[in-house]
């Protein structure tokens, strides 16, 4: 087999960032899983890219821009409709401890 | 030992637009919960964000205002995190190409200038707002999608007074933009800081310590003086720095522990690609700059060269861009400048701080107290009936028709005043033979006297020549 290209502490690791949990049995069976799909993406690097910029995007479409005009959607109801549970037009969640600190 | 710290800044400031970043849905502070939502701020899948034009403007002036350059090829990136109050699990925001790098604003401290370098500045989302009660969480995605910029220092700012003054000038610079009413009571404005000291002389910069979402720029600067006296402490007695994040306990002055981080934070950022790349030309650039308000800095000079205020005076009245506005508006409007600046620092000021409100939320009006200043110019009223005026234009009188009506106008025709002072000196010969004798407290009397018989509007000036002339031929 070729070296490693990924590891099950990795997977392990993405999985704890998607708030995702695996049994030992899981964890393997994945790890194998994207040890072959990463192998199949290491095919694209025979291209040669020497001297191609960056592809950031794969739209070549620029300044897709909207005016500044705001419009009232009027879905509150519905939109509330969709959350499992709400209170006073709030979503109600379970509680979180705030250890992010962060979303800006 | 001699230490040396380094501080940096993260400011978010809140963009005053008409609607959210990617989508239409109204920014409204205050509104009712969730109602300023649509499925894109939901994040609903199959939506199609679409960027603001008048985000990306407002970049463009904010930019402008702390001397940055443009990038001319931006674009938006993923940032990915759970947390209930982002519902799509990823923040749009800009990583790789922000909208402008390396600018500068300068600072002062205690009489000594100092340019604080930006190392970028970019446009992002805000996210929703959760209040926690019990054993829940409630969610409010009003704020979700509310267009930020947010500023990043250069570690360039070496004591607790240098950060306060760098926030302070970058609030009042990007007040004057108008993009932003910068105001932290509100949350429009937001200061992340981090902070690390080392050995004077060293070049390698020592571990540093972060502290989010400072409430005002008083605990910024309190909080930074803690931290550097707790790192100094911990150094002095052999202890090393933990890279941590630290809260400001606003009661006891002191930063408390939060979390230590453990290596750097797993954000997974990527090229957005719902949203295309922004190309900023040349053109645009100074299409939208021609329409940044004037800064500070040249409104000041301008008070001083061409107005004659004092830089003082000039200062003040640049703190604020409605004040400077207001100013400007009221000697537009024909009134004397040196008056003006010295309503809007005195009375004013002082009305506005008795009632603890800003100058936009009152009732006076430009056109009003240039009013009553060209009616105390041109002697129409005297500075005491001036004092009516002025609670009358406080309450959005028009000052000239209420001075007729009220028969305030200041009386300055001898032919009407020298009889009054004739009877006025008739009924009181005490005081001329006072006067006679030196007792200059007569003339007091006299005024006062006159005064009464006129209900306080004979013109000062006029009375006492008149009264002089009057008493000498006596």
């Amino acid at each position: 087999m070729a070296e490693e290209r990924i590891n099950a502490e990795q997977v392990a690791h993405v999985a704890g960032l998607a708030k995702l949990e695996f049994t030992p049995d899981q964890l393997e069976t994945f790890t194998g899983q994207l040890e072959k799909i990463i192998g199949m993406f290491e095919e694209l690097s025979q291209v040669d890219t020497e001297g191609i910029p960056v592809t950031s995007r794969v739209t070549d479409r620029h300044n897709a821009l909207r005016e500044d005009v705001a419009v009232k959607s009027d879905e509150r109801a519905a939109l509330l409709a969709n959350a499992p549970e709400t209170a006073n037009g709030l979503i109600k969640v379970p509680a979180i401890i705030d250890e992010s600190g962060d979303g800006e | 030992m001699n230490f040396e710290t380094t501080i940096g800044l993260e400011v978010h400031v809140e963009l005053k637009t008409n609607s959210k970043i990617f989508s239409p849905s109204p920014v409204q502070f205050g509104a009712e919960s969730n109602a300023n939502t649509n499925v894109i701020d939901w994040g609903y899948p199959g939506v199609l964000p679409t960027a603001n034009k008048g985000v990306v403007e407002a970049g463009i002036k904010a930019a402008t205002a702390l001397h940055a350059e443009i990038e001319h090829e931006t674009y938006f990136d993923r940032k990915n995190y759970f947390y209930p109050d982002n519902p799509k699990a990823y923040q749009i925001t800009q990583h790789e190409k922000p909208i402008a790098h390396d600018g500068w604003i300068e600072i002062e401290v205690d009489g000594q200038k100092k340019k604080v370098g930006i190392e970028e500045m970019h446009i992002e989302e805000d996210a929703g707002k959760n209040t926690h009660e019990n054993d829940y969480s409630y969610v409010d995605l009003n704020r979700q999608g509310t267009p930020l910029i947010e500023i990043v220092s250069k570690p360039e700012i070496n004591s607790p007074a240098e950060a306060y003054a760098y926030c302070e000038a970058l609030r009042q610079r990007i007040q004057f933009t108008g993009v932003s009413d910068v105001k932290m009571e509100e949350g429009s404005m937001r200061v992340d800081v981090n902070i690390s000291i080392r050995p004077a002389g060293s070049d390698k910069f020592g571990v540093k310590t972060e502290m989010k979402n400072l409430n005002s720029f008083t605990y910024v600067k309190k909080s930074l003086e803690f931290e550097e006296q707790r790192q100094q402490r911990v150094l002095m007695s052999g202890g090393q720095v933990q890279q941590e994040t630290r809260r400001f306990d606003e009661v006891s002055g002191q930063t408390i522990l939060m979390r230590v981080k453990e290596g750097s934070d797993d954000y997974r950022y990527f090229p957005e690609p719902d949203v295309p790349a922004v190309s900023i030309s040349d053109d645009w650039i100074k299409t939208v700059q021609k329409t940044i308000p004037e800064m500070p800095g040249s409104r000041r000079d301008r008070y001083v060269n061409e107005f004659g205020l004092t830089a003082y005076d000039a200062g003040v009245l640049t703190q604020t861009k409605e004040m400077s506005d207001f100013f400007d508006a009221t000697v537009k409007e024909g009134a004397d400048p040196k008056l003006t600046s010295n309503y809007l620092q005195g009375d004013v000021n002082a009305f506005l701080n008795e009632n603890k409100v800003d100058l936009q939320d009152t009732k006076l009006t430009p056109t009003n107290l240039a009013g009553m200043i060209k009616m105390i110019s041109d002697e129409t009223i005297s500075s005491k009936i001036a004092k009516k005026v002025f609670k009358a234009i406080m309450q959005g009188t028009e000052p000239v028709k209420w001075v007729n009506d009220k028969g305030l106008i200041q009386l300055s025709d001898p032919a009407k005043l020298q009889p009054i002072i004739d009877n006025v000196l008739d009924n009181n010969q005490q005081s001329i033979d006072d006067f006679k004798n030196g007792k200059d407290r007569a003339i007091g009397f006299l005024v006062g006297q006159i005064m009464k018989q006129t209900h306080g509007q004979a013109n000062p000036k006029v009375v006492n020549k008149l009264l002089m002339t009057s008493l000498k031929a006596r």
